[in-house]
């Protein structure tokens, strides 16, 4: 009778440990490049968010959650972030704050140009296609092995490992959102004369936005989930705070992790979903802010002329 | 008129080695033969046409005829499989990229049917597109998108964005956008067929209105015959990727030329679509006195005329007998003159024909300058309105 233990001649898991090793001893400059970048931004983030004084963090996240959301989320962002300050895991929480802007500002550099790269080529969209497939349905814990072997234990490697898990739906929405654009409205670009790089500039990323960010708040709950996951490799924030109470069975301890855990996704969540919606009355405020200021110049220039529309009113008030 | 634009033995076949439909195109294989056979969609078949400068030609077609594919061949939006496109003697399929690219900036603008405006750009950046593309620095282009949006009636409206608009206006936007770049031939593909029927027939009259005036060369896709009669100068009709029949708005109505255009034209309100001249009797005048003729009309009266063509006044037929006996004009005749007749010009309609008309008093046709050329009966107003036969010597306009 075959037994199926039988059939395990094969030693991959032998093979993949020489692979990885190899891999490990004869790439590691290459390795040292990737994680060099990682490792910059991220200090400065840690830097930045540790040593910004606790009311100016608030100040700037409610003003930021107002501008880009609403007053709602602006004041739901000042009592989730009270809160974990009472909970007394602040330093943690900005750690964990500081691997999730990290991974927005990688993903954001390295993701929206390869979905850039994807929606433009069929083949290029037919390689990186499987590989995010494989990325997103490998369990979290799965990168871990790799990311240790390669990188090491810390906070940098895991937030490597941030990076991994959260770039993918970024790629996805970027290339999904330049493939979604109207043809019409493409044609009417190569109609009027755009070339292939105005095309991208002028129709295609700005029609794309709301899409592309839809993905970032996607990346950004990713980030979220395996900030806390790469507490296992060593890296600091709130996951610790977790793993810590996991391990000494001191539930509080790993309750308050999970509370402030919860508190900084749901502001997150919030802020960034609201960018994605598109702008109806009231949406994308900061969006409109930002383009009234680059226009405040020309603006100037259209109140003068429409001068002679507002001054017919001043002519009939002498009436009142 | 000068040729502007001259499509010659256009083929597409929507696919990447389209030879085999082409050879079989080539041997008189139809649309559905190809289809069939290989498996490949043609759009257009042996097309050939030419456009007269500052026409506005329609393309008219049901959906499937070709007829889109056939407007975005000409700016190359899609790629024709064999055949020429010719603007101004240069073949825009031959042409390479940076040169397609600058006859696509410089040379052919287009209208969407559903306008393609940049949602996230205001009314004044959407008409400046084109002239951004060209790297127009940004007042001039502004200076124009402002000058453009006058001329379609948006002058107040630069600021705002397209959702804010009505879909007429926001066609407008789109009409000024094309405009802007001072593109001598512009494509309008099925522009208005997205718009309800009031402001269809609006934007209609503003396109008439405004060709007045640019005298651009129009190529406009149309699945409405009615609009097709109404803008065109010229119209083809086209059907499984075929041109079937071509020719004015008049010369298609009257001669149909096969069943699936005389279904288009069987619904045609021949009073507007027809004029005064088509219908009417030609007049010989003959010498009636010193410096005066006269020309019969056809039920035994006469209109005299002085030696310029005018109409001076009308004789009824039995006072022509009389005169015709004495063969003395002299002031008799000069005093039975009636001043009741009634005149319509040459380019009015038969709708406006029929309106003038009175009982019992004569119509006469007269020129531009006001010289009889012609009289119209009730009988010939009504034949004209009731679709029948051309009269042999009456003359089609265009």
């Amino acid at each position: 009778m075959l037994d199926a233990n039988d059939l395990n001649i094969f030693p991959v898991d032998a093979w993949i440990q020489d692979g990885v090793a190899w891999i490990a001893l004869n790439l590691r400059p290459l390795f040292l490049a990737i994680k060099w970048p990682v490792e910059y931004v991220l200090n400065l983030n840690i830097f930045l968010l540790q040593e910004i004084p606790f009311l100016a963090i608030v100040a700037v996240a409610v003003l930021l959650a107002w501008r880009l959301a609403s007053l709602g989320v602006a004041c739901f962002s000042a009592v989730a972030l009270v809160a974990i300050a009472a909970l007394g895991v602040w330093s943690e929480a900005m750690t964990t704050l500081s691997l999730i802007t990290t991974a927005i500002v990688i993903c954001a550099a390295v993701g929206i140009p390869i979905g850039i790269g994807c929606a433009r080529s069929d083949r290029m969209w037919g390689v990186v296609r499987p590989i995010l497939d494989i990325m997103q349905t490998t369990p979290t814990f799965v990168y871990l092995v790799p990311v240790v072997m390669l990188f090491g234990v810390g906070t940098v490697p895991g937030e490597v490992a941030v990076v991994t898990a959260a770039a993918p739906p970024l790629i996805r929405f970027t290339n999904l959102g330049i493939r979604m654009v109207e043809t019409e409205m493409v044609e009417a670009g190569l109609a009027f004369g755009a070339t292939k790089r105005q095309l991208l500039w002028e129709v295609q990323l700005p029609l794309a936005v709301p899409t592309i960010l839809g993905g970032l708040n996607q990346t950004v709950l990713t980030a979220m989930v395996m900030s806390v996951v790469v507490a296992m490799i060593g890296a600091e924030g709130l996951g610790l705070v977790v793993l810590q109470g996991l391990g000494r069975l001191d539930v509080g301890r790993a309750a308050v992790g999970g509370i402030a855990i919860v508190l900084l996704a749901m502001m997150l969540d919030r802020i960034t979903q609201k960018l994605a919606q598109p702008g109806g009355p009231g949406g994308r405020p900061l969006l409109r802010s930002l383009r009234a200021l680059v226009r405040s110049g020309r603006t100037a220039d259209d109140k003068t002329v429409a001068s002679p529309a507002t001054s017919k009113p001043a002519i009939s008030s002498p009436d009142q | 008129m000068t040729e502007r634009l001259r499509v010659e033995n256009l083929y597409k076949v929507f696919s990447k080695s389209p030879d085999p439909a082409l050879r079989m195109l080539a041997a008189g294989a139809k649309k559905a033969d190809v289809l069939a056979k290989t498996g490949m969609v043609v759009g257009l078949n042996d097309v050939s046409l030419s456009v007269p400068s500052g026409a506005i030609y329609m393309v008219m077609g049901l959906s499937g005829s070709g007829k889109s594919t056939l407007a975005r061949c000409i700016n190359r939006l899609n790629e024709p499989s064999a055949g020429r496109i010719l603007l101004d003697g240069r073949d825009i399929v031959a042409a390479g990229e940076a040169e397609l690219r600058d006859i696509r900036r410089t040379r052919i603008s287009m209208v969407f049917q559903h306008f393609a405006l940049l949602p996230n750009r205001t009314v004044a950046e959407n008409t400046e597109f084109g002239l951004k593309l060209q790297g127009v620095s940004p007042q001039a282009r502004r200076r124009r998108a402002e000058e453009v949006l006058s001329i379609v009636g948006l002058a107040r409206w630069g600021n705002h964005y397209p959702h804010e608009l009505s879909g007429g206006m926001r066609q407008r936007v789109g009409l000024a956008r094309a405009l802007a770049t001072d593109a001598d031939v512009l494509i309008m593909d099925e522009a208005f067929s997205a718009l309800d029927p009031l402001i269809r027939t609006e934007m209609q009259d503003e396109l008439l209105r405004l060709q007045r005036t640019l005298k651009k060369t129009i190529l406009f896709i149309t699945h409405d015959f009615q609009e097709a009669l109404k803008l065109g100068t010229r119209i083809a009709i086209m059907a499984d990727g075929e041109l079937v029949r071509e020719g004015t708005p008049q010369s298609i109505v009257l001669e149909p030329g096969s069943d699936y255009v005389a279904a288009f034209t069987r619904e045609v309100d021949r009073s507007r679509l027809f004029d005064a001249r088509w219908a009417m009797t030609p007049v010989q005048p003959v010498p009636l006195a010193a410096g005066l003729c006269l020309a019969e009309t056809g039920d035994g009266g006469g209109l005299v005329l002085d030696d310029g063509g005018h109409v001076v006044g009308a004789l009824d037929s039995e006072t022509l007998r009389g005169l015709r006996d004495t063969a003395n004009f002299g002031n008799s005749g000069f005093g039975a003159l009636r001043k009741d007749f009634v005149t319509v010009r040459e380019c009015d309609s038969l709708l406006d024909a029929a309106r003038a008309h009175r009982a019992g008093r004569p119509m006469a046709v007269v020129d531009e300058e006001g010289r009889l050329t012609g009289t119209l009966a009730a009988d010939r107003i009504l034949a004209g309105i009731a679709a029948a036969p051309p009269h042999p010597a009456g003359g089609l306009h265009a």
